[in-house]
């Protein structure tokens, strides 16, 4: 029937009036999307656009004080200082040691968390394992702790006087003095400038080991096991599997698990934090969050909006290069 | 599971066995020890932390240690936890309609701009996020927002992830064909959203929900920067406060530790299936 209704007006204008609804279409569309993204759009740029934009801009500007008397007076003046609070920051030791314990502790902290985070999503795929689910649990149940009151807890369980590794250790110490006929000391400060690092890196790695190997683990169960059953037919043994089959399979997971470790290394802030106020030593600034923080709070000096911005700036400048090289590094190595 | 199918010859030898069984093991000891620790240390005195065996419980001061808490915290301790439950939920189900509806647009509709939307979501999850806590504050101090509950719950809605979460659900879930049928019975979008795209992907919502109202409990530096009276004192923000200010009843402090992530832990558990779903989506993120 339609053959014979068809209508015989040109093609022409009934192409141009499709053209025409479809644009039409399109356009409602696309304010309907925008509508539904409206909510997330504004909160977006209220919260990561304009902060950063004004950001940028504030550590381009120091705050001095109007009056010339003694303590200034007449309220707080913004000046224009180019580049000034940038070659502060980056002149500052103190920026460059909080920079380099970071970027230590991370060098060690982060290959250790994830290479364990990966042996044990490798173990727990493995078929040897039954009850996954408890050790599933087991290790994540860290993460489900907020990060101070880890550090805390860790705080308490390093701290000299009740520390049950020490507890542990003492006896250990007793026991071995007893059979050498000499006093020994196996006790650990973990407070001491020179172990607090690892301190801070044990806290860290307890809390996010587990949420890193539930993702390896998901990645590892995306995996099709037929390539499993295709490699031991061919004569693959396990750990030919997982080292040829699954390691690499895991490797986008990887790279987005260094990335956001790297990141979150270089932002470094409540466990040092909680250990800096039982162990003023530390001071307020011993890392670079710590001293934007101070900056910002104006308990450190360069104090103010500007400086605070300026640290923050090159913070993350720092952490996306250091970002951006390993995610060239691991492509050029696996391609 | 594969454990079945497995002919004998292809099966691991026994000590494979036993050695992944005792790494396992091991490790699951490491992780929970601490938790056995603070549960152990929450119902101790000074002296008996000092003295006794950490791993055994001593002298029951369960009732000291809670009286010590109340009082060093003025009363204020379950006001915090109240706090961080009122925080976390607010922003949990904000951020949760937000990042859906986004994600709605994002999988359904065809947007100008859309790439780059996308650019910027991916941008926003992998900027450092306490590196924004500092021009945060100065732009919410200049709107005069520090102090309220706002300074807190309005950073916490806002969630790239979030979105991405439910840009895959919308995809995943609700078909085209529903959608169509919907606008032909005459329901207007936000009617559809509301009754049909809210109701297919409400189990995958409770994931967005979970991470968000988990990302917000677990919050420090945002709160330490945004909000100083007590009142307003989120519960680990609250004792930090206890623990840097007074020279402490230690178990008292514990038993608060304790008692503060007891809320979390359990909705974790009783949740746990969502939120491993939103992890598989995140790692074959790719």
């Amino acid at each position: 029937m339609s053959t014979l209704t068809r209508p015989v007006a040109p093609e022409r204008l009934a192409s141009e009036q499709r053209a025409e609804a479809n644009r039409r279409r399109r356009w409602r569309e696309g304010r309907i999307g925008w509508g539904f993204f409206a909510p997330f759009a504004i909160l977006f740029a209220l919260t990561f656009v304009v902060p950063i934009l004004v950001s940028i801009r504030s550590s381009f500007f120091t705050e001095k004080a109007a009056g010339d008397s003694l303590y200034g007076g007449g309220g707080l003046v913004e000046t224009f200082a180019f580049l000034d609070n940038y070659a502060q920051v980056l002149g500052n030791a103190i920026f460059w040691e909080g920079m380099g314990r970071v970027l230590l502790f991370g060098a060690v902290q982060i290959p250790v968390m994830l290479g364990g985070a990966l042996i044990l999503a490798l173990l727990l795929d493995s078929f040897i394992v039954r009850r996954v689910a408890f050790f599933r649990l087991a290790y994540f149940l860290p993460y489900a702790i907020p990060g101070v009151i880890a550090a805390l807890v860790w705080t308490y369980i390093f701290s000299p006087g009740f520390s049950p590794i020490n507890q542990a250790l003492v006896a250990l110490s007793d026991a071995l003095a007893a059979l050498l006929g000499s006093p020994v000391d196996l006790t650990i400060d973990f407070f001491a400038p020179g172990t607090i690092i690892a301190s801070m890196a044990t806290m860290t790695t307890w809390t996010f080991m587990g949420y890193n190997m539930l993702i390896f683990l998901a990645a590892l169960q995306a995996i099709p096991h037929d390539l499993y059953e295709a490699a031991r037919l061919d004569g693959a043994s396990e750990f030919a599997i997982v080292r040829r089959i699954k390691v690499p399979m895991v490797g986008q997971a990887t790279l987005l698990a260094v990335l956001l470790s790297i990141i979150g290394t270089v932002q470094l802030f409540n466990e040092p934090t909680v250990l800096a106020a039982v162990n003023p030593w530390m001071g307020n600034d011993y890392t670079p969050m710590m001293l934007a923080y101070s900056s910002m709070m104006g308990t450190t000096s360069p104090s103010g909006a500007g400086p605070a911005s300026a640290v923050s700036i090159s913070m993350a400048l720092i952490a996306g290069i250091l970002a951006a090289i390993f995610a060239l590094v691991q492509k050029r190595s696996t391609r | 599971m594969a454990t079945i199918t497995t002919p004998p010859s292809l099966r691991p030898s026994s000590s494979t066995r036993a050695i992944t069984r005792i790494v396992l093991i091991a490790a699951a000891v490491m992780f929970l020890a601490p938790v056995y620790w603070l549960i152990v240390s929450s119902t101790k005195s000074n002296p008996d932390l000092i003295s006794s065996n950490g791993l055994l419980f001593a002298g029951n001061n369960i009732v000291e240690n809670y009286t010590a808490l109340m009082s060093w915290t003025q009363g204020n301790f379950w006001r915090w936890v109240g706090n961080s439950m009122l925080y976390s939920t607010v922003a949990g189900v904000l951020g949760t309609l937000v990042s859906v509806s986004a994600g709605y647009a994002l999988a359904k509709f065809r947007m100008p701009g859309k790439a780059g939307i996308q650019l910027a979501i991916l941008g926003g999850l992998l900027m450092p996020i306490a590196l924004l806590t500092v021009p945060l504050y100065i732009f919410f101090n200049g709107l005069g927002l520090t102090n309220t509950i706002w300074a807190v719950i309005i950073p916490s809605c806002v969630s790239p992830f979030g979105v991405f979460l439910g840009r895959m659900f919308v995809d995943a879930g609700v078909p085209d064909e529903l959608l169509e049928a919907s606008r032909l019975d005459g329901s207007g979008e936000v009617r559809t959203f509301f009754t049909l795209v809210l109701r297919l992907i409400a189990p995958a919502m409770v994931t967005i929900f979970l991470f968000i109202f988990v990302a917000t409990w677990n919050n420090f530096l945002l709160p330490l920067m945004m909000i100083n009276s007590a009142e307003l004192k989120p519960v680990t923000l609250g004792l930090y406060g206890m623990m840097s200010y007074f020279s402490p009843q230690y178990g008292a402090v514990l038993q608060g530790a304790l008692l503060s992530v007891l809320p979390l832990v359990v909705l974790f558990f009783v949740l746990q299936r969502y939120w491993q779903s939103g992890l598989t989506a995140g790692a074959v993120k790719g």
